[in-house]
């Protein structure tokens, strides 16, 4: 750590940690609710559980890319936080606002709209937040002694994701015109300006880590999130084919999302190549297989399996079935939560001064989460294809198909029993760190040697 | 071979192109495909009561609509051709919670013309143009 204040990323990070444990405990309760075992109905019912689960989720990852730019821009631009007491403000807001928003789910004090269901009026408070934290940043930026094309695209991902949500925020009578906004946010957060913010944040690991010269990360971030937005942005359409828009959507949206894969795929071979160029000599392994794993599995995730059934002949049929929740966990978790995972590998010590780089719990965190997720995406895709075989070609009645998918989401709870052990030792590994301290001030010099600049 | 500007030429052109070929279609959309598809001019109080309840309600968090919500209760696009209206009210009017299979719905205290609301949302849904989603099962004729 070169400052004091990015010490602040750790109140983020952490609350990233706790949330996360949250959202899977709503996990739980969603499998075995499909299973047959809607326990807590009383109390969470369906809606309330998988509204909490999602939302948790973004929450965690924007805690995670939040605490991430407060440790990035400060070392990226040479220049100290432009206001300590600015950013634990934003912070304890944030955090009382997503307690507001979870507390809000269970009493019916939501929208039913996917993925943005906090009420309008606490909408407010979150922009209001959002536009502190983004003054922040920006003005650390800008006062700073250099300003990188790597700060600049992640700043310029956290500036376009605020503006996004305002589209979001306006109430339409038509609902499928909300939807059309609804996506808006959704689709141009996840599969477009997120993917700036990753890419800004895989370069720094990769200049970090692998000691390649910074022009050359710079140069394929560039190639990589051009990609994404010459794909990305008409790729919207593939969400456009059945919910009212005209019959266009279904060429353009087709066409265009079916290249978003070269984007990830850019993102892969970027990664992989900058590592092999490398001089591998950062001893911090933990990190550098999170980063590694962060371009590789968004890819399958995202990518391929977003690929699977984006054309719309497929997704016809698989619109709105258990294949699309298959796809949602592999690609937020190849992508988002695993990136914000990477960071964490990478600062903690740097902010701790700890040097746990590459320990038995570390490796073994990275390993059962990993094949955890995987596991569960397999479940999920065969509870899927099931679904849409007899609902949607055989034509059986949606009960009757999902009495046939509990087996599944049997495997599915197996599953994610191993990804939450994972999780537990990532987490325990976190909590070993301690807290940051002065003490830590200055110590990724000792690998200045490695890097290019 | 490629230099640094021009990467970063790529992704601002890039950029800017796609995004106003995205914003006109999306006008055009929104004047023009999206009324037309869904009927627009035929949307009334009473169907925009239903449409307000499922919002409230978070009806989505169970069910699909357009095949957009959660994956535990029935897609409802033409569930009023599926079910009739009848079956619809009797569902809405279940105040300790639908669930003849085991699995439960979440009961509520409608009154009588929110439950017309919802069927009129229904109904009105059922009419929409949605390029032929829900497709018909190929194996059951
Ligand atoms: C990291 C990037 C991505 C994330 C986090 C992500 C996540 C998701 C999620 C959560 C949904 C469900 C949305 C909802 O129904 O509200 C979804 C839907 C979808 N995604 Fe992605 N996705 C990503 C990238 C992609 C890519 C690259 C493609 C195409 C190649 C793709 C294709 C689709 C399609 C076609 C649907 C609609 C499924 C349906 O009709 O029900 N996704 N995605
Ligand atoms: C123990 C772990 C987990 C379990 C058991 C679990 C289970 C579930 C279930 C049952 C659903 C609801 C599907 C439906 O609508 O019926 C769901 C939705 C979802 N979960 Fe998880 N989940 C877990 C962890 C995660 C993690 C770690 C992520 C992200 C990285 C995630 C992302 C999502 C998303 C994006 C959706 C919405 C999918 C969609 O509607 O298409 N979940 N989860
Ligand atoms: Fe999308």
């Amino acid at each position: 750590m070169k400052f004091e204040s990015q010490k602040i990323a750790y109140h983020f990070f952490a609350l990233s940690m706790l949330l996360l444990v949250l959202q899977i405990i709503y996990g739980f309760i969603m499998g075995f609710a499909h299973m047959g075992y809607d326990v807590f109905h009383e109390w969470i019912p369906f809606n309330t559980a998988v509204t909490t689960h999602k939302n948790l989720l973004v929450v965690w990852i924007l805690s995670g890319f939040m605490g991430a730019a407060y440790y990035i821009i400060p070392d990226e631009s040479d220049h100290p936080l432009f206001s300590t007491g600015l950013a634990k403000l934003q912070f304890w807001s944030f955090a009382i606002v997503g307690v507001i928003a979870v507390a809000g789910f269970h009493v019916g004090w939501w929208e039913g709209r996917k993925f943005l269901e906090i009420p309008r009026p606490l909408d407010w408070l979150v922009a209001a937040n959002v536009i502190l934290f983004l003054v922040i940043i920006l003005m650390t930026l800008i006062k700073g002694k250099q300003q990188t094309t790597t700060s600049w695209v992640l700043t310029m991902g956290l500036v376009f994701a605020a503006l996004l949500y305002l589209p979001g925020m306006v109430y339409f009578d038509n609902i499928s015109v909300d939807s059309f906004f609804r996506w808006w946010v959704v689709h141009l957060w996840v599969e477009g300006v997120w993917e700036l913010i990753m890419g800004g944040i895989l370069a720094y690991l990769l200049i970090k880590l692998t000691g390649v010269d910074r022009e050359v990360i710079e140069k394929w971030l560039y190639v990589v999130v051009g990609l994404t937005f010459l794909s990305g942005i008409l790729g919207t359409g593939h969400h456009y084919y059945y919910t009212g828009g005209p019959s266009y959507w279904l060429m353009i949206g087709g066409i265009f999302s079916a290249l978003e894969p070269l984007a990830f795929l850019g993102m892969t071979v970027f990664a992989i190549t900058m590592y092999r160029k490398g001089n591998k000599r950062h001893p911090n392994k933990l990190a550098l297989f999170w980063t590694l794993s962060t371009a590789i599995v968004s890819f399958l995730g995202a990518g391929l399996l977003g690929l699977a059934h984006t054309l719309p002949p497929v997704n016809l049929y698989t619109h709105g079935t258990l294949v699309t929740a298959m796809h949602g966990h592999l690609a937020f978790w190849g992508a988002y939560a695993s990136l914000v995972l990477a960071i964490m590998s990478y600062a903690m010590p740097l902010m701790t001064g700890r040097k746990i780089f590459d320990n038995r719990m570390g490796n073994l965190a990275f390993w059962c989460s990993n094949i955890g997720m995987f596991a569960m995406t397999t479940a999920f895709a065969a509870a899927g294809v099931a679904q849409v075989y007899l609902e949607r070609i055989a034509g059986f009645e949606f009960m009757v198909a999902a009495e046939e998918t509990k087996p599944h989401f049997f495997v599915l709870i197996l599953a994610a029993t191993l990804f939450t052990v994972g999780i537990g030792m990532f987490i325990s590994n976190f909590l070993k760190f301690g807290l940051p301290n002065d003490e830590a001030l200055g110590t990724e010099n000792e690998f200045k040697p490695l890097q290019a600049s | 071979m490629l230099s640094k500007k021009q990467a970063k030429l790529f992704f601002l052109g890039g950029t800017a192109f796609f995004m106003v070929i995205f914003f006109g279609l999306s006008i055009h959309s929104l004047t023009v495909g999206i009324p037309e598809n869904t009927n627009a001019d035929q949307l009334n109080e009473e169907i925009l009561l239903g449409r307000k309840l499922w919002d409230q309600n978070n009806c989505m968090g169970c069910h699909t609509l357009m095949g957009e919500g959660a994956y535990y209760a029935p897609e409802l696009t033409r569930v009023y051709d599926r079910k009739g209206p009848d079956y619809i009210r009797t569902v809405l009017n279940t105040k300790t919670g639908w669930g003849p299979r085991g699995r439960m719905m979440v009961g509520y205290d409608f009154t009588q013309e929110e439950v017309e609301g919802l069927v009129a949302f229904f109904e009105w849904m059922n009419n929409t143009d949605l390029n032929g989603f829900p497709p018909e099962p190929s194996l059951s004729k």
